[in-house]
């Protein structure tokens, strides 16, 4: 007879730090009580390209209340400057508006910021860049792009294959400049204790941190001590550590000991906390009549900072997604004077199923075909760019369900033909999928504390996502006892180590380790365990990710309507079906999938970081001018989710949820757009001037 | 400039000195070590910072500590007492309203500030007459009431859900007028 345990993996479980988040009792970063700190305040460049000549301080020195004013004349010099993102203060070169050139510490807040204003500096300019063109004649290939794939591929010769085609589509869309903007702002507390430094960081990751940080300061890792129990959201911004820390941890050592607080400002975010670039995509389509590709090209230009390249792989999802047997996909980048991009939410995927699948729409149109049929005709039997076989490609079957739950079947397809009450209504689809990747280099350690219970500890981040609350069911279910008698301890490096909350890979790696250290505890001490006894465990590669392509799909339905004088665009109704392997806990799943969408509906309407290439200045920089979705921008919106258990994506069966949903969302509104009213946007956001033609 | 204030925040009587520039927000985290309200924008553009003054909803934020000397404050750490929760957080945990938790106490704030505001008889922008539209409120009244509260996680459907569970466990009887 098997015991049926409560709380464990599959289950609907309550959040498990919902009581504390409730009540606002959950400590974020600038909240852990610290003895006696003190309050930074940054200086900022004011010019996008050039070096400082004189800095006075004299002033901020003096100003009640400040205790020291730095800057890169007097600041400690780091050890390790090859990152130059990092590398602060070092030199007076500028490299865009907004970076750091210096920092206030005072006693308060308020004595802090007052100090900053009283900074002088003279700079010499130098002729900067800040605009993305797809006309510039200094785009160049990267080596590779983001997360180590090739710039450009290309099988057979899809050019002759799109010039024989009997239907085409050749287009250009583009993908605005976007901000992450998790609600927490990115904050540091550091603290030099000794030889040792403590961070109270806002972070995706607490081993991430230290290791990135250990050489810019020369120090082994181990004096590096990152703790952040819990994260007010990230969405990639806080997967690597920014300059702030360095900034912090700098001025730290200038405060006799004291811990230094700081709390980015929401218009600081916008030039320091990274970003999403923005994409000009060329894609092109060549179809037979039926609708049957047979070449595909997605071409991609984005930017990068001077300082620092980051290189987004916008273009990988055309490389697997539909069979066709001619394939290129290439990356070009502008090295700008900006601000350093970095990863928001699916970065690659995000962004770059929004150029295809809105041609697919197009290429549906134009042959005739429902724009579902179109995509089921062209699945392939096997990943088109590795040739291995797909774990679990269930995309018809996504769009099947959601099809069925839509009532996609009653869709006429003629668009600008539903007018009612002076509103246009029309309907759009579009396919997800996100890679399911393990990360290797998790270890998690299991500690029998008194009779049936166990503290499970690994340095894993929860940032939203329901970490705490699917790991405690992860492990119960490896121990096989209730989620109650799991005491699970995270975000601290004095936890085993453990990779970042990003890339949709954190459930699925740290619970790999902690099924691993549950099976090492049952190995070494039975299932009646002496109290005190404990194991280790540490979670390898996947290794089926040798013989298949591993990946999440899904399907996004849009209902929109536009309001024929005003141009005004709202989403009626939105739905999401997924195939991501097994959900570890329906309830925060369903929380994860719809956060996703509604970023997605942001992405669509509203999100759109507007540089002034005059002044290489991003003039909306805060919520009043950078909207995100509010509450009344959300109606109708559900997320479900095929019931499944990917046997090869290791023993948990799972694969990652935090992206998937935020992947083809812009591209289904666009779609319904265009079904509502006949007019077709290529360009995000989707403002109500496109509609007035 | 420093300034004395007695502030009741939570039930309980803080007489403290602030410099005269620090906002009611930064008075309670950064003096009296109530975090519960959260920064998120420090402009009045987020709502992370709500809190009730006398049983109204503000951006905490927006206001200066001395402009309140002598006001009662409620946090989301003082809506229910220690052992217990207030609906409107009962109704948020059992609707999963929230993911990351950093815009969730001013959410849950600015809710129970919220239907008070509706029970009074205030309209909002998409009422159809003089007073709120529904009892209990409609989920369009609920979400444009809401709207000052943004949550980047994208908890809105559960936020909706969480509020209409609320309301209903706690119907209010609307003041006719
Ligand atoms: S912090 Fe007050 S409204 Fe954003
Ligand atoms: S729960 Fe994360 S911002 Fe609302």
């Amino acid at each position: 007879m098997t015991v049926q345990h409560t709380g464990t993996a599959g289950q609907d479980l309550e959040r498990i730090d919902g009581v504390a988040k409730v009540r606002g009792l959950a400590p974020y970063a600038y909240e852990h009580q610290v003895d006696n700190p003190l309050y930074l305040h940054p200086l900022q460049a004011t010019i996008s390209r050039g070096r400082i000549e004189t800095i006075d301080t004299t002033q901020a020195q003096a100003a009640p209340g400040v205790v020291a004013v730095m800057t890169h004349l007097d600041a400690p010099r780091l050890a390790g400057t090859d990152d130059a993102e990092l590398a602060i203060l070092q030199s007076p070169a500028v490299g865009f508006r907004g970076q750091f050139i210096g920092a206030v510490l005072a006693e308060t807040p308020e004595a802090a910021r007052a100090a900053a204003a009283l900074v002088r500096v003279e700079y010499t300019e130098e002729p900067h860049e800040a605009e993305l063109r797809a006309d510039r004649d200094d785009l160049y290939a990267p080596e590779q792009v983001n997360a180590g794939f090739p710039t450009d591929t290309r099988d057979g010769d899809p050019e002759s294959a799109i010039a024989a085609a009997q239907v085409v589509v050749d287009q250009t869309y583009t993908t605005p400049f976007e901000h992450n903007n998790p609600m927490e702002p990115h904050t540091t507390v550091a603290q030099w204790v000794g030889d040792e430094l403590v961070l109270h960081d806002s972070t995706q990751g607490v081993h991430p941190v230290r290791q990135t940080l250990a050489p810019v300061f020369g120090i082994a890792p181990e004096k590096i001590r990152v703790i952040a129990p819990n994260v007010g959201g990230g969405f990639g911004s806080k997967g690597v550590p920014h300059a702030h820390v360095v900034l912090t941890a700098m001025a730290a050592q200038r405060s006799n000991g004291r811990p230094v607080k700081y709390a980015l400002t929401r218009q600081q975010m916008f030039f320091l906390a990274g970003y999403r670039t923005p994409t000009i995509q060329h894609v092109r389509l060549g179809a037979d009549a039926s609708g049957q590709l047979s070449g595909i090209i997605h071409d991609v230009i984005e930017q990068t900072s001077r300082i620092k390249e980051f290189a987004e792989q916008t273009a990988v999802p055309a490389r697997m997604m539909y069979a066709a047997e001619n394939r290129a996909t290439s990356h070009r980048v502008a090295k700008l004077d900006v601000p350093v991009p970095s990863w928001m939410r699916a970065p690659g995927e995000c962004p770059g199923m929004f150029g295809p699948e809105v041609a697919m729409d197009e290429l549906a149109e134009a042959c005739g075909i429902d724009p579902i049929e179109l995509r089921v005709l062209n699945e392939p039997d096997i990943d088109p760019e590795s040739g291995k076989p797909f774990a679990s490609r269930h995309l018809v079957e996504c769009l099947r369900e959601g099809a069925r739950r839509f009532g996609w079947a009653d869709r006429d397809p003629q668009p600008r033909s539903r007018l009612v009450d002076g509103w246009y209504t029309g309907t759009g689809v579009a396919s997800s999928t996100y890679p399911a990747r393990r990360q290797t280099g998790n270890t998690a350690r299991i500690r029998h504390d008194r009779a049936g219970r166990y503290s499970v500890q690994i340095g894993a981040v929860d940032i939203g996502t329901g970490a705490w609350t699917a790991l405690t069911q992860i492990a119960a279910e490896a121990l096989g006892c209730n989620a109650a008698d799991i005491d699970l301890q995270i975000g601290d490096t004095d936890f085993p180590v453990a990779t970042v909350a990003g890339g949709s890979t954190g459930t699925t790696s740290w619970g790999a380790a902690i099924i691993a250290a549950a099976q090492a505890f049952r190995d070494r001490h039975g299932d009646q365990p002496a109290v005190g006894a404990h194991a280790e465990g540490e979670a390898g590669e996947n290794p089926a990710a040798q013989e298949y392509a591993l990946h999440s799909f899904g399907a996004q339905f849009a209902e929109v309507q536009v309001h024929a004088d005003t141009g005004e665009i709202r989403v009626s109704r939105m739905l999401g079906v997924f195939s991501a392997g097994r959900i570890i806990n329906p309830r925060t799943a369903r929380s994860q999938f719809l956060g996703g969408m509604t970023m997605g509906l942001g992405m669509a309407l509203h999100e759109n970081s507007v540089m002034d290439p005059r002044f290489g200045m991003i003039v909306n920089h805060d919520f009043a001018e950078y909207h995100i979705p509010t509450n009344a921008d959300v109606r109708d919106m559900e997320a479900v989710w095929l019931d499944e258990v990917d046997e090869h994506a290791g023993k948990l069966g799972a694969r990652g949820i935090g992206e998937i949903g935020i992947v083809g969302a812009a591209a289904a509104i666009a779609n319904a757009a265009y079904h509502a009213t006949g007019i077709r946007v290529r360009d995000l956001p989707l403002t109500a001037d496109r509609f007035l033609a | 400039m420093d300034a004395e204030i007695t502030l009741h925040v939570d039930g309980r009587e803080r007489t403290f000195t602030v410099d005269t520039r620090t906002t009611l927000l930064d008075a309670l985290r950064d003096r009296l070590g109530n975090t519960s309200p959260k920064k998120g924008c420090d402009h009045g553009q987020c709502g992370a910072c709500t809190v009730l003054v006398e049983g109204r909803r503000i951006n905490s934020c927006l206001a200066l500590a001395v402009a309140h000397d002598g006001a009662t404050l409620t946090t989301a750490a003082g809506l229910a007492d220690e052992t217990d929760l207030h609906p409107m957080q009962r109704a948020f945990l059992d609707q999963d309203g929230f993911q990351c938790g950093y815009c969730t106490p001013g959410q849950i704030c600015s809710a129970v500030g919220m239907l008070q505001e509706a029970n009074a008889g205030h309209p909002s922008a998409v009422s159809t007459g003089d007073g709120p539209t529904g009892t209990p409120l409609n989920d369009e009244e609920i979400r444009e009431r809401m709207s000052g509260n943004l949550c980047r996680c994208g908890a809105y459907v559960n936020i909706v859900a969480a509020i209409n569970q609320a309301q209903q466990a706690a119907p209010q009887v609307r003041q006719e007028s």
